[in-house]
């Protein structure tokens, strides 16, 4: 089974509406959203929601203030600046190591089991779809990811599915190294710009850490020929297949606004680019 | 006079970085600009600064002394990230999941377990022209941010207006960033994604107490769901950036805006003064 | 002796499961009289998923681990707890304690099998 994870290193450069341009190019795959920190993939894929559940991870904590004494040695201890001056442990910074409950000399902190977010399993008009969505500050650890990449296995292989599209998250922390593990082909969306390409090597860097194939497509190339250029002769550089060049085309915003992916709202060159890109990576 | 002004934004990619390089350099004489998104900092490609003092970014990890340690294993049990394993007789640590939390050195009866700084990142501050630069850089495969944002931020001015470059999405390491904050500029983008993201930034801004405005960049390319949701919402919008390609390649090629294009410079002189009037009221 | 064959499911004519850390099930077995316990890992721990395993392995006194892939910190942990291990191990978890018992296997690994992270889809 061809697992394909759509990175960027950098925000922004069009991961998203690519991958959902190429799940849309699917026989009989599954989509995946590992993006899990302000996922977007939905709103083009308009999923219909069969089934729904928390995703617990770690904990927090919390002052009994029935036993709390204010003698100030949990907030003493706690490295993540999470408790204030009137004891009070704010959730949003709490980290949930448990350095404070252990350091309470009055057994006055409960650590509580922390929902962080939640994740769905749906079917789009593609296909099956698996998502998450992260709550606000919380750790972005990668658990989320991984849980999402299981359930996309267990899914795939109850339908037989010869493909997984998996758009991934930006950045190279570990979200990112969750989506990369187990994967036989990484995409790298990029943009000709300084940014983009100091941000796609640094990703790139990652991907090869962990022995993963990677090509690269360079998005809205025509702003800038000359940083296309650099890219392309960065990728020749690296022995980087460049697996398609995107132009800047205002229908790609127009397509997205109506909640379409590419292939269904873009003009006929865009839709030519993610053809040759489907081609490069899935053909 | 001293303020903590945040650009931050749900969505990577709407410009984020080239408002607060801007913002900053508009009033140059007079800012601080933090780069605090430490896994992809991109700051300095604009800035161009020269650095003047570097330092490593290290957390603490647990070495352990085994002529003092007596096995019992309480620190292996109270480490929720599994860093330390004891097994038959011996502690091992695996200082690549350490958090740095000091759990294990609370718990230990023996008075074993003594830190030893292991280097996750690097800060780096300098400035260009009348510029104050400050940068913070994860090192590739570190796992753990927020210790780096935090190391960033100790170099925030107590006499000059800092500006923090935050990094995208709504989790942890924006959330660190956000801290202590006196006012967050949300970047956003006239399309579905903008939307979407900017929303959940909201959520978060009201939830942890911050005065926020919006920034829409792009603004003539998508539609006006922005702009009815912060009539909706009440919030104000305290600029809008158009599309122009002129725009896009100044910023590809890694040139400040309001200096390649001189007429976007009362803009964003505009754009600073609403913010420190606001931040003042 | 008290083995450890990691499993896909919780019975014995499960596949074995090719991931350590962060394998579904850890079948605890007596390679004598072949009772079994089963612990349901559920692939492990966000972070530090091999120490983890590592770690419940000693908890439980298991002389031997027989899997497909081990990670160098589960490695480490293993190594240290005198725990010898057994890797590539692949069929069902009954065929994976009918070779152990039959002294039908490669030797045991004298380090790391796989990189760090893997098995994390």
């Amino acid at each position: 089974m061809k697992r394909i994870v759509v990175i960027s290193g950098k925000g922004g450069t069009g991961k998203t509406v690519l991958s959902a341009a190429l799940v849309s190019l699917m026989k009989n795959g599954v989509a995946v959203d590992c993006d899990v920190d302000a996922s977007n993939l939905h709103l083009l894929l308009a999923p219909d929601i069969r089934r729904e559940e928390e995703f617990r991870f770690g904990e927090t904590a919390r002052i009994n203030r029935d036993l709390c004494d204010s003698c100030g040695r949990c907030r003493s201890v706690c490295r993540f600046d999470a408790i204030s001056e009137h004891d009070e442990i704010d959730p949003v910074f709490c980290e949930g190591c448990g350095a404070c409950a252990l350091a309470c000399p009055r057994n006055a902190v409960e650590m509580t089991e922390n929902v962080s977010g939640r994740w769905f399993i749906s079917e789009t008009r593609f296909g099956p779809f698996v998502h998450a969505r992260l709550d606000a500050g919380e750790e972005n650890s990668g658990k989320l990811v991984s849980y999402v990449k299981q359930k996309a296995d267990e899914l795939a292989q109850e339908r037989s599915a010869s493909v997984q599209i998996i758009d991934g998250s930006p950045g190279i922390g570990c979200p990112v190294i969750a989506s990369l593990a187990g994967v036989n082909q990484a995409l790298i969306v990029t943009e000709p710009t300084v940014s983009g390409l100091h941000d796609a090597r640094r990703v790139i860097t990652l991907a090869r850490h962990f022995q993963i194939p990677v090509q690269v497509v360079i998005n809205k190339y025509d702003l800038n020929p000359e940083m296309a250029q650099t890219i392309e002769v960065f990728c020749r550089d690296e022995s980087i297949p460049l697996a398609g060049k995107i132009a800047f085309d205002p229908s790609v915003v127009s397509s997205m606004i109506a909640g379409q992916t590419l292939m269904e709202g873009a003009s006929a060159q865009i839709r030519q680019a993610v053809r040759e890109i489907w081609e490069s990576v899935a053909g | 006079m001293n303020k903590n002004i945040v650009v931050a934004s749900g969505k990577g990619g709407t410009g984020k970085t080239t408002v607060a390089v801007n913002l900053a350099w508009a009033m140059k004489g007079q800012t601080r600009l933090l780069d605090c998104d430490v896994e992809e900092p991109n700051a300095h490609l604009f800035v161009k600064p020269d650095i003047l003092h570097r330092q490593e970014v290290t957390v603490p990890v647990p070495s352990i002394d085994e002529q003092r340690c007596t096995q019992c294993g309480a620190c292996a049990r109270a480490c929720r990230y599994h860093a330390l394993a004891a097994v038959k007789g011996k502690v091992l640590t695996f200082p690549d999941l350490c958090h740095g939390c000091g759990a294990c050195g609370i718990v230990c009866p023996s008075g074993a377990i003594r830190e030893i700084p292991k280097v996750i990142g690097d800060v780096e501050s300098g400035r260009r022209s009348t510029l104050e630069f400050v940068h913070g850089r994860s090192r590739v495969g570190n796992a753990i941010t927020p210790p780096i944002i935090r190391a960033v931020k100790q170099h925030v001015s107590r006499d000059r207006i800092n500006l923090l470059d935050a990094p995208p999405g709504t989790s942890c390491p924006f959330v660190t960033t956000l801290q202590h904050a006196d006012f967050c500029i949300l970047v956003t983008e006239p399309t579905p994604f903008g939307l979407h993201d900017l929303s959940l930034s909201v959520d978060v801004l009201r939830q942890v107490g911050v005065d926020f405005g919006v920034v829409i960049n792009r603004a003539d390319l998508g539609s006006d769901m922005v702009h009815r949701y912060c009539a909706q919402q009440q919030i104000d919008l305290f600029a809008e950036i158009p599309f122009d390609r002129e725009i896009a390649s100044a910023c590809a090629t890694g040139e400040i805006l309001i200096e390649a294009l001189p007429h976007y410079r009362q803009m964003f002189h505009d754009l600073i003064y609403k913010i420190i009037e606001r931040t003042l009221a | 002796m008290k083995i450890c064959i990691t499993a896909q499911g919780d019975q014995m004519e499960a596949p074995v499961d090719p991931r350590f850390g962060r394998c579904a099930y850890f079948l605890i077995i007596d390679s004598q009289t072949g009772e079994m316990s089963a612990i349901h890992n559920n692939g492990g721990a966000s972070g530090g998923s091999g120490v983890q395993a590592g770690q419940t392995m000693a908890d439980h006194q298991v002389e031997a681990v027989l899997t497909g892939n081990v990670g160098p910190n589960a490695y480490q942990t293993l190594q240290a707890a005198g725990i010898a291990v057994y890797a590539g191990i692949s069929g069902t978890v009954q065929e994976a304690l009918e070779c152990f018992r039959q002294g039908d296997l490669p030797s045991p690994m004298a380090g790391p099998s796989v990189e760090s992270h893997f098995g994390e889809a």
